[in-house]
């Protein structure tokens, strides 16, 4: 598995009140496969988790991914580290879902036939086959968020980022998006609202208030989030 | 409103008009559409529409897919046939409004037949020679496909939008449907930007 380490990263953010601190620096390293982040609205789950591929860079502190820095080598970074959003909507790019998991491909691939070829193959793996011309448009919500994990999936990141994947899916789609998540051979790391999600990963952190309150276990750390935001 | 979302799909294919080059097509629309718009002739707007229909039957183009991009454009070329009906008188406006409906099949005709990933190739390829005066194809290319792309999903947000100010009694209020609609789209761009950037597609 990648190693993924933060090293005293925080991120502040300037506002009209005076700085803001959103991440508390942070240190820890994470070498488990499947990595759960679970935490109320707001707490700053997605902010660490941007943290990890460069999508937000560290005011304070390092975060290395197998010992490249983010801020620094950041397009090598992204390379290793796929990330996928809440919204599919806002992922899909291009008309129809063969050519949306291409884009992903461009860089991979220059030849067209081949590039096609591939991505034929990425869509049958994901239960997509059979909607490969079809307009992006045109697929259900959860079969969105499918093409959307292919399409991040069809680069063979070794990490996989994901923030909400589950929170718009309906119980069987999430079921179908986890087990997906769940199984992957890469190295998982899933934002989630979503506790059953989260005990299945091998070691969940728990975010409040801009700092990890909790990281170990997946069960105890479930039920300590579950105990602090009930009261 | 899914109607409007589904217009300009690639239909996968082996005509004449599939196997064509990408840049002989383009060149083609654009000298189509050139001819159209200069040529003022009632005669040749009829005849203008008869090829943008052959080329459909060539590149067998569904019918369902002609018939909604025609609905498309039927509001806005009625409204600007009305005009100079008016101004111009009856000849006019049929010749303004075969003119309209033969642009927009033609141009149904180049996407139903055309990958836009043979699109971005192409532009790709042409840009190519400008590398060596700073220029960046693929980056040229991406704007291009999500400037496509970027007009179903706004439709889409619009219409959400429209409805959600409707379900407040809302729907006669311009600030109702505005703000939201920005905010959205604003939103969404960033979302795509992340997303792009997160695929790796700005490196
Ligand atoms: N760039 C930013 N500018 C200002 N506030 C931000 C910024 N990024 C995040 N925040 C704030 O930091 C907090 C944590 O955000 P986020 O990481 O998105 O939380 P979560 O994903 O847990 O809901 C939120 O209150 C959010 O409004
Ligand atoms: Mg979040």
């Amino acid at each position: 598995m990648p190693t993924i380490q933060l090293d005293g990263a925080g991120v502040t953010v300037p506002t009209v009140s005076g700085d803001r601190v959103v991440l508390a620096p942070t240190t820890l390293t994470l070498t488990e496969r499947r990595i759960g982040i679970v935490g109320a609205n707001g707490s700053g789950k997605s902010t660490l988790a941007r943290l990890l591929n460069g999508l937000v860079t560290p005011t304070v502190g390092r975060v290395l991914v197998d010992g490249l820095d983010v801020a620094r080598q950041g397009a090598e970074v992204r390379r290793r580290v796929g990330f996928s959003f809440t919204d599919p909507a806002a992922q899909l790019v291009m008309p129809t879902c063969v050519e949306d998991v291409e884009l992903s491909l461009r860089r991979r691939e220059r030849n067209g036939d081949r590039r096609r070829e591939l991505a034929l193959a990425v869509l049958d793996r994901y239960g997509l086959a059979d909607h490969a011309h079809d307009s992006v448009h045109s697929l259900s919500g959860g079969q969105k968020q499918l093409l959307a994990l292919a399409g991040v999936l069809a680069t063979e990141p070794a990490v996989l980022v994901a923030d909400e994947p589950t929170t718009l899916l309906d119980l069987a789609n999430t079921r179908r998006v986890g087990d997906l998540l769940l199984g992957l051979d890469q190295q998982l790391v899933l934002v989630t609202h979503d506790l059953d999600l989260a005990r299945r990963c091998d070691r969940v952190l728990v975010v409040a208030d801009g700092e990890i309150r909790y990281d170990g276990a997946p069960d105890a750390a479930v039920d300590d989030y579950v105990a602090s935001a009930l009261g | 409103m899914s109607n409007l979302l589904l217009i300009g799909v690639h239909q996968p294919g082996t005509t004449v008009l599939h196997r064509l080059p990408v840049g002989v097509k383009m060149a083609g629309l654009a000298a189509y559409s050139l001819s159209v718009v200069l040529v003022r002739s009632a005669t040749w707007s009829w005849v203008f529409l008869a090829l943008a229909l052959l080329a459909a039957l060539v590149g067998r183009v569904r019918l369902r897919t002609l018939a909604r991009a025609a609905r498309s454009v039927l509001l806005v070329a009625l409204v600007v046939s009305a005009l100079q009906w008016w101004l111009y008188g009856l000849p006019k406006a049929v010749e303004t409004f075969v003119d309209l409906l033969a642009l927009a099949l033609a141009a149904v005709v180049l996407t139903a037949t055309t990958a836009v990933n043979a699109i971005l190739d192409a532009i790709v390829r042409w840009l190519g020679p400008l590398r060596r005066f700073g220029a960046q194809p693929e980056r040229v290319a991406l704007t291009f496909s999500l400037a496509l792309q970027a007009i179903p999903g706004t439709l889409a947000l619009a219409l959400e939008t429209r409805d959600a100010a409707r379900a407040r009694g809302l729907g006669r209020h311009p600030r109702a449907f505005l703000t939201p609609f920005v905010v959205r789209v604003v939103a969404r761009a960033h979302e795509t930007g992340d997303a792009l950037q997160a695929r790796g597609l700005g490196d």
